[in-house]
């Protein structure tokens, strides 16, 4: 079977710097990968460029075998791949109903009402603060907002960037719970760059380790969590 | 516990009746009169005076009474009103003539003495009241909801705009003003949609309306077009530069997409100066139609084989018929702007302009097409400039490039700011305040711009954000999900 994503030889450029030098990735529908690196390894960039924005001057990206590579971010969107941005980005004037109102721009045709009612069955919180304003709730609600915000249009594969960035460790478990759920439940696949690599890598079906704009290390969740390079450089101290 | 009567509240009212004081100053105490033909300034002393200490005095009272105080803002207030109602008896009983009361002096005129005893009876009720709850458990007082509010503050404007010709005081010259008044709004709303709503900082906003009213001045005197055919075409034109000149600019952010339309402004009020043989240049065009009534003309003597106006409803020629007309033309046009950017919110193509003002990194990223979205809200907002600006052309039978100045952009940017961004009662309020008063002002000349300097800079005093800054959002609760 091909995989939902695939991502071969793919080279980023940010003007002369070479962010990504030939980035290989696959994603089979229904799996979470996990990509973990050390900070400016290139994982937000990959991310972005899967949808995009920046596009990759080298290399292809298919989707659901469909060659995207030259493709607008506005339609690679529409195609089902959703995306939480790095940093949340929420609008924080509009309200909670209303961020949700603009995760349904790629999907039109998703049913709104249920999405919500989704979105507040896994986020209760949400529910409570939907007439309040983005930019008013706590960090961790507004992460909660981020991922429910991409999952209204009901995607096929969701890419999330960070989403225990600036979590505390529990409310980070929940995060992840939910991600399984997500999984689980709607068999929604999902790629997701993390740095706290031991709860990712547990989650994970497989994981890959980006380092300097390239793939240095890719297997299963557990094997890499085994694997004395990837303890030494990521998980040093972390939950173990 | 009764709080200790303490100096802030004291020093409090001292600062309010400062802010008063100067406040007062131009509009209280001077009084600007005509003998023969020089306009004279005299100062009214005692009046400014009494306006001042009755400020000051207010403002103890409601704060004391405010922070719990009973017996100090009972006692002010009963002596407040004593003193007003005393003073209005002489006032109106004709005993003042001898002024020899020694309260008038202090609480001089009918208008003072009536704020004075309503006041001081006011501040009494709300102590007493206090003195009476003060045992009771508090109860949290619900904040007066914010949505109810606006609206009947908007009906009520949207109420008084409607009457306001039909009132017996209404002159021609206030329904003259208040017909600019509302070319303003209108351009406010319109600007609204681009700068309020789609975050874009658009400098060259009166270009449009310059492309609406010469596109009708040219459509008028060339083909002989009625104005009702002529203003959609105006106005989509006015889209369509709108589009034109956004198309290249519009992936330009903040300060230079701002430098740029400001650019793009200049430039079109400078190519109707120079290309003579189509825009005739300075001398600008002359003899546009002017409105009808349905095809009935404003004419006192139609002509041969027509009605007019007046005879169709069988009364006498009137050239205020005109003006009023003019006037329920441009009300209908602006309420219409409010109304669709009232719709346009909840849609999605207007909650995507509101989004994208928000972060524009985030809605690509959700699927929006940055590109078309601001296209559509430059080309819609400049489709209102275009109306406004062919109202503007049929009502002064006149166009020149003199009317399409920067400064026309400079005020409508100032009424959207300082409305608060987005909110249309806001930019409303902003236009009467800042395109209103400064007409009533005319006597000042060169003053008067000085004038709308000072409100500008007393809106972002004490409003930074805006007049009114809430927003109302588009979507309401919905009911709590069935969950198990
Ligand atoms: N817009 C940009 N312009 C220029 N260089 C950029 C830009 N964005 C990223 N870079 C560079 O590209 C490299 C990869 O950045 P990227 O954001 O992808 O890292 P990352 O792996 O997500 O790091 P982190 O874990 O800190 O988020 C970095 O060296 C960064 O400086
Ligand atoms: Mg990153």
């Amino acid at each position: 079977m091909t995989p939902l994503l695939k991502v071969s030889g793919v080279r980023t450029f940010y003007g002369a710097i070479e962010a990504l030098r030939g980035v290989d990735i696959e994603v089979a529908e229904g799996e979470i990968v996990t990509l973990i690196g050390s900070n400016g390894a290139g994982k937000s960039t990959l991310l972005m460029t899967i949808c995009g924005n920046p596009q990759a001057r080298a290399g292809e990206i298919r989707f659901a075998d469909r060659d995207i590579t030259r493709f607008r971010t506005w339609d690679i969107v529409r195609l089902g791949i959703a995306q939480t941005p790095e940093g949340r980005r929420i609008f924080p004037r509009m309200t909670v109903l209303e961020n949700l109102q603009m995760g349904a721009v790629a999907n039109p045709d998703a049913d709104f009402d249920d999405g919500v009612r989704r979105a507040f069955e896994l986020f209760p919180v949400l529910g409570q603060r939907r007439n309040q304003s983005g930019g008013t709730l706590s960090g961790g609600e507004q992460q909660m907002l981020a991922i429910a915000r991409a999952l209204i249009s009901r995607p096929k594969l969701l890419l999330l960037d960070e989403p225990s960035l600036g979590l505390a460790p529990r409310l980070a478990r929940q995060i992840f719970a939910v991600l399984r759920e997500i999984n689980q439940s709607s068999g929604t696949t999902i790629f997701l760059v993390e740095q706290n690599a031991y709860h990712a890598l547990r989650l994970c079906h497989r994981g890959y380790v980006l380092a300097n704009g390239m793939v240095t290390l890719e297997g299963t969740g557990g094997e890499l969590l085994e694997n004395p390079a990837v303890q030494a450089a990521y998980l040093g101290g972390t939950g173990q | 516990m009764r709080p200790p009567f303490a100096s802030p509240l004291l020093r409090d009212a001292v600062l309010v009746a400062g802010i008063a004081g100067v406040l007062a100053f131009p509009f209280v105490g001077l009084l600007l009169t005509t003998q023969g033909t020089a306009p004279t300034l005299s100062a009214r002393f005692p009046e400014f005076a009494g306006a001042v200490v009755l400020i000051f005095f207010g403002r103890l009272g409601i704060s004391a009474a405010r922070r719990g105080h009973i017996l100090f803002p009972i006692v002010l207030g009963v002596v407040m009103a004593t003193v007003g109602a005393f003073s209005l008896l002489f006032e109106t009983t004709g005993m003042a003539a001898d002024s020899a009361a020694p309260w008038h002096a202090f609480v001089p005129g009918t208008f003072l003495a009536t704020v004075a005893s309503a006041g001081g009876v006011a501040i009494a009720v709300v102590a007493g009241r206090n003195h009476l709850l003060r045992d009771s458990v508090p109860v949290a007082r619900k904040p007066l909801p914010m949505k109810q509010l606006l609206l009947w503050t908007g009906v009520a404007l949207a109420g008084v705009a409607i009457v306001l010709p039909l009132l017996p005081a209404v002159d021609r010259r206030l329904i003259d003003v208040a017909t600019l008044v509302l070319t303003y709004v209108m351009l406010g709303w319109g600007l609204n949609i681009v700068v309020g709503l789609a975050g874009l900082l658009d400098l060259g906003y009166v270009a449009f309306y310059a492309v609406g009213a010469y596109s009708y001045a040219l459509l008028s005197v060339t083909f002989g077009w009625s104005f009702w055919v002529c203003l959609p075409l105006a106005g989509a034109l006015a889209a369509l530069f709108g589009i034109l000149l956004g198309f290249p600019v519009l992936r330009l952010r903040g300060d230079y997409l701002a430098i740029v339309t400001l650019g793009f402004g200049e430039m079109i009020r400078i190519i109707l100066l120079n290309w003579y043989d189509f825009t005739n240049g300075p001398d600008g065009i002359s003899n546009i139609g002017r409105p009808s009534f349905f095809g009935f003309q404003f004419a006192a003597k139609p002509a041969e084989g027509t009605e007019s106006f007046h005879t169709l409803f069988g009364i006498a020629y009137d050239p205020v018929h005109r003006l009023i007309f003019l006037y329920y033309l441009i009300l209908a046009l602006a309420l219409l702007t409010n109304a669709f950017t009232l719709r346009i919110r909840r849609l999605p193509v207007g909650r995507a302009w509101e989004a994208l003002r928000e972060d524009e990194i985030a809605c690509r990223s959700l699927g929006v097409n940055p590109r078309n979205t601001k296209l559509s809200a430059f080309a819609i907002g400049a489709m209102f400039a275009g109306f406004a600006g062919s109202f503007f052309a049929t009502r002064q039978g006149f166009v020149s490039p003199e009317s399409f100045t920067f400064i026309e952009s400079a005020i409508l940017v100032a009424i959207v700011v300082l409305g608060g961004m987005g909110s249309q009662i806001g930019v409303a309020v902003a236009a009467i305040i800042l395109v209103g008063l400064p007409e009533y002002f005319r006597e000042l000349q060169e003053y008067r711009m000085l004038a709308f300097g000072m409100g500008m800079v007393l809106i972002m005093l004490w409003r930074p954000g805006g007049l009114l800054t809430h927003r109302e959002p588009t979507i309401r609760t919905r009911s709590q999900p069935a969950s198990a």
